[in-house]
């Protein structure tokens, strides 16, 4: 079984059970991505799976076969940020910051499915991930930012 | 790091001032604990107070205040740097360790029974003798939003002391007069424009006395406070570098789970076959309240944790819901009064107990256990080995945390060394050092290897602390259009008894906590009494965002509210006409202005305000809401407030605004609900809070009036429950006094 993290190839041994979540954090030491509440309810561990937005704490390493995985490492640095973690930068939304790496991936996700969402489509795409901090506003605009310097 | 027998003597002295009143030695009180970074101090580096440490690569700012989400690393560090002429981000910093340096002065302010608008003679010395009690504690606490008033003066201070000191070295070293000096950017500035880079004195100024209370600046000379800052976590959180407490490593470590008592007892039997014959679980180890599974990897520590079959010892509190209710109902007693807190008029006279019900009007009101469910589960690594105890995690009480390991270790707390990280939430949650102690247990039994505990979500929930129950019964009563009388009855646990207990310091007294927020309210109302009741034998509790003033103040407000309508009056202006102080009228009369209050809204749609005060700051918040057909939508929040001046306006609105979405969701769907002993809701499909499709318009004003700074962490989660049930009230005529409102109503 082999399977692709932010392009390079991983063909580790993995208990088929555990969670990409563990998987990525422990497994390959990538703790980017958070643990918040084991059960799809929090987002705080979204990733993409073959482009698509999912949690990763409900993949189970036994399905990874040929997956492609992108984590917040992945999707931009400190020194190269994707343009949605500029836009969070800029907006300065995180308080905790534990969820954002959630919900900039869910970002991320819908803003390359849909370049200009409606505030009804960010409203859609964001409410599976949980910020206790209460950042939404700045998340909302953070979006909004991002979608506008895409478009140029 | 040496033996401080100081620090154990010292803390006696102060547990018996906080307990009563023991008279302590001038010279003990005057004396400032030693700066924590002269100890082992490197050759060539300097300090010059326990915030600046220079050497010949870098400067570091020291932010002793924990950051769990609210900025302060920041803020700390822009106290300095402001002083110091750094420029942003052109430093490091650190949170340096547990030390009694870092006492807490701004902690007395609130811990005495005075309002905060009272600067009268004895407010004062009450003050004064509280942060003398907390100094000799050496209590280092993020809490009760008061970093920046700590901090305000005392880090520009410990600045400007390290300029003046670094320019004391580059005069001896240049042979100029220090007057003709400056500083800029990190550097001395000679008449001629040489510059000398801080790093490159640090060796000199080390062997200069710090030059002491050099005067401070005046704020129309700021370069950084008072402005948009970029916050110094602000890529690192937005990148996936920043490391919590839960993202660290330790080389050789091991993973643990615990099962711990969610009826906080004791284990009776446990069957741990199930869990044993899991391939990867290594070890079942007994600890204190509970029990642990060691493992190669969290996930599969707990999974064994999962797997073990416990029996329980019965909660001391009621095994049911309903029971706690009672409690506080039985509460309203001569014996369980705490304190007659406020006694304004002639209640009694106004309101005779056997006054006809059409003059009186009298409702209860309910303010439910909530937890504190950040998003970063509790976690911590601890290395116990010979030398002492190594602990990697993040804490509100650093000092504590040495002391909880102490107690689980049997090492002395001087040999247990702390490394605070960044912490993802907490809202009080990190104020408790339990899971420090069971990680301490664990790794006490494998002496020499590194455990890392992550507790599962559901340990989390299980275990919190969480806000406390309260309950109220309010009479009052309507002359000519005013409210006239007023009377409440608080019935709550002492939250400040419980936490300090836990905590190993007596705390002796009233507690402020149970009224808080409608004792102090200020409204001169002619006839105002507010009386605490103390319920024993309920679940233990702590410090939630704000503590006291969310049950207390949605109680007042709620009921003001009924009275207010009672009168034929305008929910705003009757607050207006009422409010005693400047600075409260102010944020009313502000907040009536932002939100158009005197606009007509269509049916179906509402507003409701609320005004409560904690932390010594009034916050006055307008909900507006729309009845539709798939339940309560939250359309728009105004917030008017007054911290006097804002340090930092990019960070204090998105403090506010985060408060404002915390308050909310929690009125709407937060609460712990015992059954069979333990809580019901261990995860968030329960225990939800608010969504961002739920998210209203929030919009912040601070007036900058206030005559002392304030901090903003927790003062607009208070409003916000009342508001919105004020709001529902004015929307569909359906009064809500029992939170959280979805057991009354449906949100869209």
């Amino acid at each position: 079984m082999s399977f692709t993290v932010n392009g390079a190839l991983h063909d580790p041994e993995l208990d088929p059970d555990m969670p990409l979540l563990w998987v990525l954090r422990e497994v390959l030491g990538l703790p980017g991505t958070k643990y918040g509440c084991g059960i799809g309810a929090c987002g705080a561990c979204t990733v993409h799976l073959n482009g698509e937005a999912v949690r990763a704490c409900q993949v189970l390493a036994g399905d990874l076969d040929g997956a492609e995985i992108v984590t917040i490492e992945g999707l931009g640095t400190p020194e190269a940020p994707h343009p949605v973690q500029a836009a969070w930068i800029e907006t300065q939304v995180a308080q905790c910051g534990y969820c954002q790496s959630g919900q900039i991936m869910q970002a991320a996700a819908l803003l390359a499915a849909t370049p200009a969402p409606t505030d009804a489509e960010i409203d859609e795409a964001m409410s599976g991930n949980l910020c206790r901090c209460g950042t939404y506003p700045r998340i909302r605009a953070a979006i909004r930012r991002a979608a506008h310097t895409a478009e140029g | 790091m040496s033996l401080r027998k100081f620090t154990r003597r010292a803390f006696l002295v102060g547990s018996a001032v906080i307990a009563g009143g023991v008279a302590f030695g001038v010279y003990t009180v005057r004396r400032d604990p030693e700066n924590p970074l002269a100890e082992d101090l490197p050759e060539g580096a300097a300090t010059f107070n326990p915030w600046v440490l220079i050497d010949a690569q870098k400067v570091t700012l020291i932010a002793p205040h924990a950051d769990k989400g609210q900025g302060v690393m920041s803020v700390q560090a822009a106290l300095l740097a402001e002083e110091m002429d750094l420029d942003w981000g052109g430093f490091e910093v650190s949170f340096g360790s547990p030390a009694k340096a870092y006492w807490n002065t701004a902690l007395g302010d609130d811990s005495v029974p005075f309002r905060a608008s009272d600067d009268s003679r004895l407010a004062r010395v009450a003050r004064g003798g509280a942060d003398i009690a907390f100094k000799l504690l050496g209590m280092q606490v993020t809490g009760g939003s008061t970093t920046v008033p700590d901090s305000f003066d005392k880090l520009r201070e410990a600045g400007a002391m390290a300029r003046e000191t670094l320019k004391a070295a580059a005069a001896r070293r240049s042979g100029l007069a220090v007057a003709d000096l400056g500083t800029e950017s990190g550097a001395v500035l000679l008449p001629d424009g040489t510059r000398i880079p801080y790093t490159e004195l640090a060796a000199e100024a080390a062997a200069i006395t710090p030059v002491a209370a050099p005067a401070l600046r005046d704020p129309s000379a700021w370069r950084l406070l008072g402005q948009p800052m970029q916050r110094l976590d602000i890529v690192e959180k937005s990148t996936g570098t920043a490391r919590y407490g839960i993202d660290l490593a330790v080389e050789g470590m091991v993973h643990a789970a615990v099962r711990l008592s969610p009826h906080r007892g004791v284990v009776l039997s446990y069957d741990d076959s199930a869990a044993r014959a899991l391939p990867y679980v290594r070890q079942v180890l007994q600890i204190p309240g509970g029990l642990a599974v060691i493992a190669d990897n969290s996930w599969h520590a707990m999974q064994g944790a999962e797997a073990l079959e416990v029996e329980w010892a019965p909660a001391a509190y009621p095994p049911e819901q309903a029971g706690h209710w009672q409690r506080l109902a039985d509460s309203f007693t001569e014996d369980a009064l705490d304190r007659t807190w406020r006694n304004d008029g002639d209640v009694q006279a106004a309101l005779p107990a056997d006054a006809p019900a059409a003059e009186v009007l009298a409702a209860e009101y309910r303010s439910p256990y909530v937890a504190h469910a950040p998003l970063e589960p509790l976690s911590a690594i601890v290395r116990v080995d010979d030398a002492g105890v190594e602990i990697w995690s993040g804490h509100q009480m650093p000092r504590e945390v040495q002391k909880a390991a102490a107690r689980a270790t049997g090492i002395e707390p001087e040999q247990v060394r702390f490394h605070n990280h960044l912490i993802g939430g907490s809202f009080g949650h990190r104020l408790e050092p339990e899971f420090i102690s069971h990680a301490s247990a664990i790794a006490n039994q494998l002496r020499g290897t590194p455990v890392k505990l992550i507790y599962r979500r559901e340990e989390d929930f299980a275990t919190d602390f969480p806000r406390h129950i309260a309950m109220g019964r309010g009479r009052g009563a309507v002359r000519d259009g005013q409210v006239v009388a007023l009377d409440l009855q608080i019935a709550a646990p002492s939250v400040t008894r419980s936490q300090m207990g836990r905590l190993g310091i007596p705390a002796a007294g009233p507690d402020n906590q149970i009224p808080a927020g409608a004792w102090n309210a200020p409204y001169a109302i002619p006839d105002f009494r507010v009386r605490a009741y103390a319920a024993e034998g309920l679940a233990p509790v702590s410090s939630w965002r704000a503590v006291g003033a969310n049950g207390a103040g949605f109680i007042l407000e709620g009921f003001l509210d009924e009275l207010i309508l009672q009168a034929g009056a305008d929910p705003l202006a009757e607050r207006i006409r009422l409010a005693s102080d400047p600075v409260a009228r102010g944020v009313l009369e502000a907040v009536g202005k932002m939100s158009g209050w005197d606009g007509v809204l269509p049916k179906g749609r509402g507003r409701g305000v609320a005004l409560v005060e904690s932390f010594g700051v009034p916050v006055a918040e307008v909900v507006e809401v729309t009845a539709t057909e798939g339940g309560i939508r939250i359309d728009k929040v105004f917030v008017a407030c007054d911290v006097g001046p804002v340090l930092d306006p990019v960070n204090f609105e998105n403090l506010v605004q985060g408060g404002v979405v915390f308050g909310l969701g929690a009125a709407m769907n937060c609460e712990i609900t015992y059954a069979g002993g333990a809580a019901e809701q261990t995860n968030f499909d329960s225990h939800e809070g608010m969504r961002l499709y739920q998210c209203p318009e929030i919009h912040v004003q601070s007036l900058g009036q206030a005559a002392k700074i304030r901090g903003i962490g927790e003062p607009p989660v208070p409003p916000t429950a009342p508001a919105l049930a004020n709001a529902i009230f004015a929307a569909t005529g359906q009064r809500i006094r029992e939170l959280p409102l979805y057991r009354h109503i449906d949100f869209a």
